[in-house]
């Protein structure tokens, strides 16, 4: 187990590390950064001061050794464009966009699990149909537009909700918060639809025909044939052997969640890290761009990290290694 | 003893599909008495293992029971409400199926699965669950229970997790177990091992056994009486030693000729083996009559007209109108 883990940390940091590399090269891509923060009038020995001063005559390995120093420190630079810490603005842009993600992601699980199942007992009610048929519109139409016919809805016609930003928040420390107002949850209904919506319908579907299978498999037979009650067959027996693809689904598609939360961040004017991204490609704000860019492989990291963690939770037949030493 | 335990009378098992109504099991009558062991033999197809489902009640949709009574001592329960009838599987029908890899739950320990069925029947608490579990296991013979009962399936070999299942069976104490297949998937040593359980179980605590198996030397070894069917319905019944050396089926005769014997009088130079022309029909195509009568030896014109029903040749009964003016 223990072996597991540090092998897989390994991994994890080698990941990072190539990320980070990636992020790294945007700086060198975009062309020389002492003609774009000089200008074309400096002479040449003011390119020569800047040149030594940020350390760009070092070798490529030295400087990249120095960016992956500084970034584990948490230390990207100044943004281009506000000329501010950069690890300053995304602290502050992070709260919005996870609890934007949170939300959704809860959203998408409980709702995804319940209809799932759901729709797996009861295969072949009107409702279940109904349901299935409302998964696919969620598969296939786009997030933005989605969100836009959201906003239209609810948002114009109807007037219930918001149609953009955060509504009022409230700080703890750092973190400020949108949970504890009435308009910041309000203004949270719509975005984490919009953003869970597709994860929500995968879910559904997954657990849908996972349990399909599970139920037509001999341990729930015999389980009914011990006299378990229905219940006990249906949500003890069943569904937890569903929740293993379950639990990698979801992992992965939390990370997705909050990398893809872009476009409804931007359809809903919600002041997260997608805006802020957004923002910084069109003006080029690579600092931005590269931290950005190590902190979605890092979430997207760790979240794989705790899904194989989670599967020793719930699968015993990974633990055989634990267990054989146990004899 | 007053009547037997479980009495089927006429029982007829059909399947509704879209090109006509297929009948699986079609007037099949059979009575086990307390502590004796009915073998029921036949090919795949037959119908006993569809027997067996119908009188636990899980009988997959769309089948159906059609027409026939089953009686638990004395009790109809057929066409008993779904909780009415979970009550009795496994408080007094116990079920083991064939494959014992995949009869248990993986994701729980034995444990787990003994004691939610015994407090799934019996109103005890869970601490003396887990008493009973542990003494269930030392009665099927998994050496030291205690070690063993926090362990998941997978840690268990096959023969290993073949008495787990019937300690499952056991859990409730049931007065009858139906044993589908329990040795198919097992090799022969531990074959032995299973069967000289389910006969102990027999003498020790009175136990019916309803033992379904295509193998003819399981049955001859385990059982008291043996049902042969042949395209879902008995072909003969009657006590074991007397169907395997006086056949009186010549459906029978041809199962009997079909085995192999090795070592009884080996070196002696014996015929070939002998076999059955033609396959046993399918469920759309049952012939009129006996539905044995295109492949028997020894039909005349009756056969092909008529149906026989069961007819009393000396201790056992045989479907076939060569009894039917006495042996």
């Amino acid at each position: 187990m223990l072996a597991f883990i540090l092998r897989r940390l390994a991994q994890a940091a080698l990941v990072m590390l190539t990320v980070g590399l990636i992020a790294f090269s945007l700086f060198r891509f975009v062309g020389d950064p002492v003609l774009f923060m000089l200008g074309q009038e400096a002479t040449p020995e003011d390119r020569t001061r800047l040149t030594l001063l940020l350390g760009l005559d070092q070798p490529f390995y030295v400087q990249y050794a120095g960016f992956v120093a500084r970034a584990v420190q948490g230390e990207f630079g100044i943004s281009l464009r506000q000329v501010r810490p950069v690890s300053g603005m995304i602290l502050e842009r992070l709260p919005a966009t996870l609890e934007l993600a949170l939300v959704a992601a809860v959203l998408a699980l409980v709702a995804g699990i319940v209809m799932g199942v759901y729709t797996a007992l009861r295969r072949n009610s009107w409702f279940s149909q109904a349901l299935l048929a409302l998964s696919l519109i969620g598969v296939s139409l786009p997030t933005f537009l989605i969100g836009i016919l959201l906003i239209l809805v609810f948002a114009v016609l109807l007037g219930w909700l918001p149609s953009f930003g955060r509504g009022e928040t409230v700080d703890l420390g750092w973190w400020s918060t949108g949970f504890l107002t009435a308009s910041g949850l309000k203004a949270l209904i719509l975005p984490s639809i919009t953003l869970g919506l597709f994860q929500m319908t995968l879910i559904q579907r997954l657990v849908r025909t996972e349990m399909l299978e599970v139920l037509r498999t001999d341990y729930i037979k015999f389980a009914r044939a011990r006299g378990l009650s229905d219940r006990a067959v249906h949500f003890r027996h069943a569904l937890k052997n569903t929740l293993v693809p379950v639990i990698t689904i979801t992992g992965l598609q939390l990370g997705a969640i909050i990398a893809f939360a872009i476009i409804t961040e931007t359809v809903f004017q919600w002041p997260g890290m997608g805006l802020l991204f957004i923002q910084s490609v069109q003006f080029a704000d690579i600092p931005v761009m590269a931290a950005y860019l190590c902190l979605i492989a890092l979430f997207f990291v760790v979240i794989n990290l705790v899904v194989d963690l989670l599967y020793y939770a719930v699968d015993p037949r990974l633990r055989i290694d634990r267990a054989a030493a146990a004899h | 003893m007053s009547g037997p335990l479980l009495e089927v009378k006429d029982l007829r098992v059909e399947f509704p599909t879209r090109r006509g109504t297929l009948v699986a099991v079609d007037g099949a009558s059979l009575a086990i008495a307390p502590g004796e062991i009915l073998g029921v033999v036949g090919e795949s197809g037959a119908g006993k293992s569809l027997t067996g489902m119908a009188i636990i009640g899980l009988l997959e949709p769309p089948g159906r029971i059609a027409a026939g009574e089953i009686r638990l001592a004395g009790e109809r329960i057929d066409g008993l409400p779904y909780e009415q009838m979970r009550r009795i599987r496994g408080r007094r029908i116990g079920a083991i199926f064939q494959d014992p890899l995949t009869s248990l739950n993986p994701l729980f320990t034995v444990g787990e699965q003994l004691t939610e069925t015994i407090l799934a029947h019996l109103e005890v608490t869970p601490a003396a669950a887990r008493t009973r579990a542990l003494a269930l296991l030392a009665e099927v013979g998994i050496p030291a229970p205690q070690a063993r009962i926090d362990h998941y399936p997978h840690q268990f070999s096959g023969g290993m997790r073949q008495r787990v299942v019937v300690a499952l069976a056991l859990c409730a104490e049931p007065r009858l177990i139906i044993a589908d297949e329990p040795t198919t998937a097992l090799d022969v040593s531990i074959q032995a091992q299973i069967i000289a359980l389910l006969r102990r179980l027999a003498r020790e605590h009175g136990t019916a056994v309803m033992l379904i198996t295509h193998d003819m030397g399981v049955i001859a070894e385990t059982a008291d009486r043996v049902a042969v069917m042949y395209a879902g319905r008995i072909a003969e019944i009657g006590p074991v030693r007397e169907v395997i050396h006086a056949p009186r089926h010549p459906y029978t005769a041809g199962l009997m000729g079909s085995i192999p014997k090795v070592g009884r009088g080996a070196g002696k130079k014996r015929g070939r083996l002998v076999q059955i022309e033609g396959a046993m029909p399918r469920l759309n195509a049952i012939p009129p009559g006996c539905a044995f009568n295109p492949r028997c030896p020894q039909r005349f014109a009756r056969c092909a007209a008529e149906r026989p029903e069961l007819i009393a040749v000396g201790t056992t009964a045989a479907a076939c109108w060569l009894y039917a003016d006495g042996p």
